[in-house]
């Protein structure tokens, strides 16, 4: 009886912000693995017979300054801004479970230099201390990959340090130490798997927040480097045409709210499965 | 006499932090590629001009002197001088500090004014169409960079419609209200976004709380309630959410005063970036610092009067 219970239950429909979220990325996802199959035209072409072209049947998007499809840069773009959604996150995401886990479970000192650090960075905006970072380094998405992963690992940390700390103090963890297991496999076999699912549901936000940061950065010339076509950079150049030609910055920026939905429509379903699968 | 207690030991934890931002930062600038004194002397160095200007500046004494030093020029606003503009710091942060203050000082007014009531009718009848609409909205503009939302206001209400200016600021106070709206408008519409979601989520909790039951069995009348018990209990979360959301909110400056063209601190952070203006940048990221620990200070007083357990 219970087999089939399970089994039943087992294919109950994940939630519906999973699949829309899940539907929006991967739509995103084949525009940047394969844009020349799905861009209408080339997105450094200059066409000099139809320079800002509000958007019409061939241009759904408008032309701009130089006669470039919007659409099809828009499209070209979003291969840059899904690197930054996973590259500005991975290093944070790992080393802050790392060491957020370690921190939860070892506690003392280390513990209470971590917790100053954190006190600091939250003094700091994070914006202005990415910002002064990157100046710091140099404009470009490297270095904007650096100070994002300087500042971010904190907050996984602080997300795991939390649940680990919760964790720790439950039975299965006190009947590892009386096994006589060692602190290092307490951690890594027995916390970590199970503290890890809210790290996870962070992980999806705060993709879309890098989208919004990196686009941002983008927008003020210390990220992504012109001719490289990231949403924030096509914003920027549309700029100085907010009056004659809209589309020029309204179009992308919609890339940008859709890739947002999307990663936190994800990390949305996901929590609500996490919960229903407790 | 617990609450000054407490605000005490909050006020050493905040001076502990500002320390440590300032060694953070220090540390920074030092990490800087190439030499101060050449950057000021330009093309005209020559050894001895470097080696007289490594003194002026500080630079031939030990790093732990020279921290010393700038934890005392910040205590004092002494901040420098700006490399590219040759006037102190201090006067530009004495120009820049009241527009940026009254930007974000509007901005969070407006968001309170957007997020508290709607959250209120989403958390009434969650699960209505109202609730679902009012949440959608949120999740959209939670998902809008706010220099996006910036340049479609602009676009919209400035460039279209004439509502509102351009860019810049006015010529005296209720000259700036009306310049800074728009501004001001587009830092409240990210943050009430954020404000919305959690407040709606705490609204819920204290909904479903016994105390909230208990006076409904009592038969207390529903506005009653609402005034009362919920209201009060309301405003500790929203205090507290604005108060975790103010380093977004001075981000979120930085980038709206850059998108209209407004001279506040935020717009002069970016441009000496852009200029390598380090002593300003480094000033004005102490400022922020400062002004942002200040906030938490506020908020905490504003949560310990409010809510009487904290001072137990």
């Amino acid at each position: 009886m219970s087999a089939t219970i399970a089994a039943r239950r087992r294919f109950v429909l994940p939630p519906w912000s999973l699949l829309g979220g899940a539907a929006i990325l991967l739509v995103l996802l084949a525009c940047a693995v394969v844009p020349e199959y799905i861009a209408p035209y080339s997105p450094t072409n200059f066409d000099f017979r139809s320079l800002l072209q509000p958007p019409t049947l061939a241009h759904p998007f408008g032309t701009d300054n130089f006669g470039r499809d919007i659409l099809s840069r828009t499209i070209w773009a979003s291969s840059v801004d899904l690197q930054i959604a996973i590259f500005a996150t991975l290093f944070p995401a790992i080393f802050g479970t790392l060491v957020g886990s370690v921190l939860g479970y070892v506690g003392g000192w280390p513990d209470a230099i971590f917790r100053r650090i954190v006190d600091v960075l939250i003094t700091i905006p994070f914006l202005v201390l990415v910002i002064v970072i990157v100046a710091v380094l140099g404009p470009g998405l490297g270095n904007m990959y650096i100070a994002v992963s300087a500042v971010n690992w904190i907050i996984y940390a602080r997300l795991m340090r939390g649940e680990v700390l919760a964790q720790a103090s439950r039975d299965y963890a006190a009947a590892g130490r009386v096994m006589g297991y060692g602190p290092i496999r307490i951690i890594f076999r027995h916390l970590l798997p199970n503290a890890v699912a809210p790290v996870l549901v962070y992980w999806m936000t705060d993709m879309a927040l890098e989208i919004l940061l990196g686009s941002s950065l983008g927008y003020l010339g210390l990220g992504a480097q012109p001719p490289t076509a990231e949403w924030g950079v096509l914003i920027a150049d549309g700029k100085n045409f907010m009056t004659t030609a809209w589309w020029m910055s309204i179009f992308p920026g919609i890339a940008i709210v859709l890739a947002g939905t999307g990663f936190s429509l994800l990390g949305d379903g996901l929590a609500s499965m996490l919960r229903r699968g407790r | 006499m617990y609450v000054l207690a407490i605000l005490g030991r909050r006020l050493g934890q905040i001076v502990a932090t500002v320390v440590l931002v300032a060694l953070l930062i220090f540390g920074l600038m030092r990490l800087l590629p190439g030499d101060p004194a050449l950057m000021l002397l330009g093309d005209r160095a020559t050894d001895a001009s470097i080696a007289q200007m490594h003194h002026d500046l500080g630079l031939d004494r030990s790093v732990a002197v020279q921290f010393w030093e700038f934890l005392v020029h910040t205590v004092t606003l002494q901040l420098g001088d700006s490399i590219t503009m040759r006037v102190p710091v201090i006067s530009l942060v004495r120009d820049g500090l009241p527009i940026t203050l009254l930007l974000t000082g509007m901005a969070a007014f407006l968001a309170l004014l957007i997020a508290v009531p709607l959250a209120f009718v989403s958390a009434l009848r969650p699960g209505s169409w109202m609730d679902a609409a009012i949440r959608t909205v949120a999740q959209i503009s939670l998902s809008m960079p706010v220099f996006y939302i910036g340049l479609v206001l602009l676009i919209v209400l400035a460039a279209g419609l004439h509502w509102f200016p351009v860019g810049g600021i006015g010529n005296g106070f209720f000259q700036d209200l009306y310049y800074l709206f728009l501004p001001a408008l587009t830092l409240a519409l990210s943050l009430s976004a954020v404000l919305l979601r959690n407040l709606r989520q705490s609204l819920l909790e204290v909904l479903n709380a016994e105390y909230v039951n208990f006076a409904t069995a009592k038969g207390l009348p529903r506005r009653m309630i609402l005034t009362r018990h919920v209201l009060r209990n309301a405003w500790v979360s929203t205090v507290t959410l604005l108060g975790l959301n103010i380093g977004s909110l001075v981000g979120g400056a930085v980038i709206t005063e850059t998108v209209f063209a407004i001279p506040g601190l935020g717009r002069l952070t970016i441009d000496s970036i852009f200029a390598r203006d380090y002593p300003v940048v480094q000033g004005l990221t102490m400022v922020l610092a400062i002004m942002v620990s200040v906030v938490f200070l506020l908020v905490d007083t504003v949560q310990v009067l409010l809510d009487p357990r904290m001072s137990k």
